[in-house]
């Protein structure tokens, strides 16, 4: 147990630490999501009340694709030197790899989130009419189940010709239950109607479930050869 | 084996041309929808068939990633594209009804937004399987197939909550059905799985075949070299 933890907080601070220095990722996925949301605004022009209908829908797609961006680089930069077959032979377990990868997204996409929510308030004009607190939560729920698929979608993908279109190809369908939960439970906040608690519940059971999965199934992806 | 199948294949086709002839002619005509209903006899049918051949495919899954079976991966191939097929055929026959009784080609309801998402799962699998072409594909296939089946009920529930629009199902519940409906129902039934099911087990031996010339031309090959 002692040797998952310490492997995955070094696994962690590694990722951390080069991305700090190249912040390749981060600039990307922030400019693409600035780019959504003036495509976005442009498009749709809505006034406050159409708004808090539609805010929803294009916070979680501007930041499912921006995501994207960050998963399809997660397991690329292990490919180069063979650190990946490194860590195959090594003795460390697949799980601290893999929860490491997870935390370092989910770190990212939380700054994206950060940094992004502002401008969506400001370009939008929202106001939230039911209980803003709850964002929270959902933020933190709704960030976890679309990056924990994700890395292991990467890891996956990586096997296959072409890997950064086979992605989204792969993700997308198994989070529509995910993205349908965030997206009704944000409009269901932000609009006041109706309490989002099945949404949040939800949620929490798929990233249960999803969770799960992952560090069950990981260990077979990673060493299959 | 061989021999059985231009046998069942006859006796499948005559199963479903005399399920075309009751559902066509002998099924009486509904009395509120008209003829346009005798879709459900086709519609039902290639449903069940769609999920009988997605859950083979996640039972053969499961099997290929406890005992490596290649055979059970055959099985995982051929289940899944058949399977796609008929979930086409579900997808397709359901707008062509839902236009003249509903009103409308589609809506979000819990059956056709379940199937729809399944039926996005399974085309996302034969992609995998096309774009990776090492010897893992049939590791990453099946935690794929795995990771699907778990996201269906989840896909079921989110829609749930909404009120659901589909007709519920008319069996079991009062004598409301004309029998001669329920027979060219059931006959389509029988038919459809028989079909489904020699489809499949066809496209099996084919995939099997397939790789045991692969395997053949790979041994050549080697033989060559050493020589």
């Amino acid at each position: 147990m002692t040797s998952l933890r310490s492997i995955t907080i070094a696994t962690l601070i590694k990722d951390i630490r080069l991305e700090w220095r190249s912040r390749d990722a981060i600039n990307a996925m922030l400019f693409f999501s600035l780019l959504v949301v003036v495509i976005f605004s442009f498009s749709f022009d809505p006034n406050a009340e159409e708004s808090r209908e539609i805010a929803g829908g294009l916070i979680w797609v501007a930041f499912l694709f921006a995501a994207i961006v960050a998963l399809n680089q997660t397991w690329a930069r292990e490919l180069r030197n063979q650190v990946l077959d490194a860590y195959r032979v090594s003795p460390a377990p697949p799980n601290a790899l893999f929860l490491a990868k997870a935390f370092g997204n989910f770190i990212l996409v939380t700054i994206l989130e950060a940094v992004m929510a502002p401008l969506f308030v400001v370009f939008y004009n929202l106001r939230a009419v039911g209980p803003a607190w709850q964002l929270i939560p959902l933020a933190v729920l709704g960030t976890w189940a679309l990056v924990v698929n994700g890395t292991f979608f990467a890891a996956m993908s990586l096997r296959t010709r072409s890997r950064e279109i086979m992605l989204p190809l792969l993700l997308f369908p198994i989070s529509i239950p995910a993205v349908q939960s965030m997206v009704e439970a944000t409009r269901i906040i932000l609009s006041g109607d109706g309490s989002a608690r099945f949404w949040i519940v939800l949620l929490l059971t798929y990233d249960v479930v999803f969770t799960t999965a992952c560090l069950g199934l990981f260990g077979t992806i990673l060493q299959a050869e | 084996m061989k021999k059985i199948f231009p046998i069942l294949a006859a006796l499948t086709a005559l199963l479903l041309a005399y399920g075309f002839y009751q559902a066509m002619w002998v099924a009486p005509t509904e009395r509120t929808m008209g003829d346009v209903q005798r879709i459900f006899y086709y519609h039902v049918p290639s449903a069940w068939t769609a999920f009988c051949l997605f859950f083979t495919n996640l039972f053969a899954s499961v099997i290929y990633l406890i005992r490596k079976n290649p055979k059970a991966d055959a099985l995982a191939v051929a289940s899944a594209e058949v399977g796609v097929v008929f979930c086409t055929i579900v997808l397709v026959t359901g707008p062509i009804w839902a236009r003249p009784v509903w009103g409308i080609w589609w809506t979000w309801d819990v059956r056709l937004t379940t199937t729809l998402v399944l039926w996005l799962i399974y085309v996302s699998y034969l992609v995998l399987r096309r774009f990776s072409d090492s010897a893992q594909t049939p590791v990453l296939a099946a935690v794929l197939a795995i990771f699907g089946a778990l996201d269906v009920p989840l896909v079921y529930f989110s829609i749930w909550f909404f009120r659901t629009q589909h007709p519920q199902p008319v069996m079991g519940n009062g004598g409301s059905l004309d029998p001669r409906m329920l027979h060219a129902f059931l006959i389509n039934l029988f038919a459809f799985s028989c079909f489904g099911a020699i489809v499949c087990w066809w496209r099996y031996r084919l995939e099997r075949e397939q790789r045991e010339v692969e395997e053949l031309e790979a041994l050549e090959s080697l033989r060559g070299v050493s020589r």
